[in-house]
């Protein structure tokens, strides 16, 4: 089901949780709220759970407009951060309850709720208390029971942050199965970018209250909205540094240091402010290119940290701090100073912190 | 070493403790045992020379003692399940509801906990006998079917249940009313017996307001009934020692069976009984 939100806001006392919100959910989406704690995820999926009655603006599931409508009456199921299931109900009656709920009757109930458990793999769990389970089975067990009432609406409020770090992936790749195999409209509220970054067909990006970014996970991380849209996305973070524009030349300068970089490409420098912020992500630099006229700027390094798959450079580019990843591949050493290309940055305009241009590569040979 | 030392220590710490509290019943129960000459005796012997068996017969035939118990028995009953259908709904309502001026009344509330008891008995005992009660079961129940603390009791409880739990309900269907009987009841349930056993053993060993508000024998309770070993000429001690072990039984078993859930109920609102 489609689910369309209109200048939804949530005031609470004095603070603005949610500030004018105006998205559309698309049929079968898998989406993603994400923002530091505070920003208003939370309060968005209690509003569209009926939990939380909007100050103003209003909600849509499909054409009907649902603000009056009691959390029970709107084919939502939700899973809460803690699980909340029934302690004192065995795993097939915590499934079961909706349906009881719903009065359908018995032998339907227990055959659908035994389907769903098999198709979150707990059926063999049917008679335990969730108090005997481990977290990632509780977190099934609330998924079958979330889903058990083919419900239009799939809310998920924090999942995966009770659960340990191994266990958040496996269970990350199952959410996106169930979904996709159930082809449910789902939105995941989370504060982890690289949960969202997974798992979704688009993320919503919020901080204090308002919206930041709604796109693509991708085009999120190529092509962020603004400064802190690119600070929150992506790990290690983005390099960030004050730079001015010297429109004659082309090219921006850094401050505090004698390093620039030139602006390629079709690109219309006149409208640039005077003072910028340039952000480059620290797998944009690259040791070697085909492409001769990329961008070059020289790092001194202080700090080698190799992963495994690639290696993290940390040091310092003019007098500013910067983090680079290059391939593990590339035979290092003991250098000090090293000569790296630039394939992408993004630079914002430092009064309103907005994106203004993207270099993605193009315009260099 | 050590360990075992303490441990000993501790030991012989409670079962100091522990005989200290028994002494009144075993006394009690020795001088139910005895002819009324030896229970006058100086110095005071705590094992009977003879063991008078038949005083239990005689102090049960000496007043209506059937009578007695039926009365006690109806009255536990009823004021025990009517205090618990009261103490849940008002313990909902006061930790889940929201509706204007909940917390002021519950402040209310718990002030007049402050209020002796002793206090309310003349008001009382006017607004029954202006009802026609007095001398009546109503008399007897009605006055006892709430109570303050056992709703803050079962309230501290209540609020301790996330109350995700309760947003899960309500999506998956459930009213509130369904929701408080189906999960919190059952959820609460320590706390439940803890409150009904306290309650009933309240309201077995109650005497002055059934004193006070009964007139005839009929509906007298067994507390009340015990003044009969009391006469113009003295007291039967061996006989009213005799029907106290009796009357006192039925709640020592009650306890001993639910036990469990009393240490659980106690301990989990975080308070002490």
């Amino acid at each position: 089901m489609e689910i369309k939100l209109t200048n939804l806001a949530m005031d609470f006392q004095q603070t603005k949780a949610v500030n004018d919100l105006t998205i559309t959910i698309q049929d079968g989406h898998l989406v993603s709220i994400l923002g530091p704690s505070g920003c208003g995820k939370s309060t968005t999926l209690n509003m569209l759970a009926g939990l939380y009655k909007p100050t103003a603006g209003e909600i849509y599931f499909g054409d009907k407009l649902v603000n009056q409508v009691e959390p029970e009456h709107r084919e939502i199921g939700m899973v809460f951060q803690n699980y909340a299931l029934y302690p004192h109900l065995t795993v097939l009656k915590n499934i079961m309850f909706p349906l009881k709920m719903a009065k359908v009757n018995k032998k339907e109930a227990f055959e659908r709720a035994t389907e769903m458990a098999k198709l979150v793999q707990i059926d063999h769990l049917l008679d335990r208390k969730p108090g005997q389970l481990s977290g990632g089975q509780q977190q099934r067990v609330a998924i079958a029971r979330a889903l058990v009432k083919n419900p239009k609406v799939l809310l998920l409020d924090e999942p995966l942050s009770n659960l340990d770090a191994r266990l958040r992936l496996e269970m990350r790749e199952e959410i996106r199965r169930i979904q996709k195999e159930v082809g449910i409209t789902t939105i995941f509220v989370t504060h982890d970018q690289e949960e969202a970054m997974s798992i979704s067909d688009k993320i919503l990006l919020m901080r204090d209250g308002t919206l930041q970014q709604y796109t693509t996970p991708l085009e999120m991380y190529d092509k962020p909205s603004n400064l802190f849209v690119s600070q929150f996305m992506g790990n290690p973070p983005i390099n960030i540094y004050k730079a001015t524009v010297n429109k004659e030349l082309k090219r921006v300068e850094l401050k505090n240091s004698n390093v620039h970089i030139p602006l390629l490409g079709n690109v219309d420098v006149t409208k640039f402010p005077e003072d910028v912020i340039v952000g480059i992500r620290p797998e944009s630099f690259v040791s070697e290119t085909s492409s001769k006229e990329l961008p070059q700027v020289s790092i001194s390094i202080n700090l080698i940290e190799r992963t495994g798959r690639d290696t993290l450079l940390s040091g310092k580019i003019g007098e500013q701090q910067v983090r680079a990843l290059i391939s593990s591949k590339q035979q290092l050493g003991n250098v000090e100073e090293l000569s790296l290309y630039i394939t992408e940055f993004t630079v914002f305009d430092s009064e309103t912190e907005n994106s203004i241009w993207y270099f993605d590569g193009e315009g260099a040979q | 070493m050590r360990q075992a030392f303490s441990k000993g220590f501790i030991y012989i710490l409670l079962t100091i403790g522990s005989l200290l509290m028994l002494l009144p019943f075993i006394w009690m129960i020795s001088t139910s045992l005895k002819t009324p000459g030896e229970v006058m005796s100086m110095p005071p012997t705590w094992i009977p020379e003879s063991w008078k068996w038949d005083n239990y017969l005689k102090a049960w035939e000496m007043a209506p003692f059937l009578r007695y118990t039926l009365n006690s028995i109806i009255v536990v009953i009823v004021s025990t399940i009517g205090e618990i259908i009261t103490t849940i709904l008002a313990a909902y309502a006061f930790s889940r509801l929201q509706f204007w001026g909940r917390d002021i009344v519950f402040a209310i509330l718990l002030g007049t906990m402050m209020v002796p008891g002793e206090m309310l008995l003349i008001p009382n005992f006017v607004t029954l006998s202006n009802l026609g009660w007095i001398n009546q079961y109503e008399a007897l129940i009605i006055p006892w079917l709430a109570s303050i603390f056992s709703i803050f009791l079962l309230r501290q409880y209540f609020l301790g249940v996330p109350k995700e739990l309760h947003y899960a309900a309500k999506i998956d269907g459930c009213s509130n009313f369904r929701f408080l009987w189906s999960v919190m009841v059952p959820l609460a349930k320590p706390a439940i017996v803890t409150i009904a056993l306290l309650k009933a053993i309240g309201s077995w060993n109650a005497f002055l307001w059934p004193l006070i508000v009964t007139q005839s024998e009929e509906m007298r309770t067994l507390p009340v009934g015990l003044t009969a070993f009391t006469t113009e000429a003295g007291t039967n001690f061996e006989l009213l020692m005799a029907a106290s072990s009796m009357i006192i039984l039925p709640m020592i078993i009650l306890y001993i069976i639910l036990q469990k859930y009393i240490i659980e109920g106690v301990s989990k609102a975080g308070l002490k009984g």
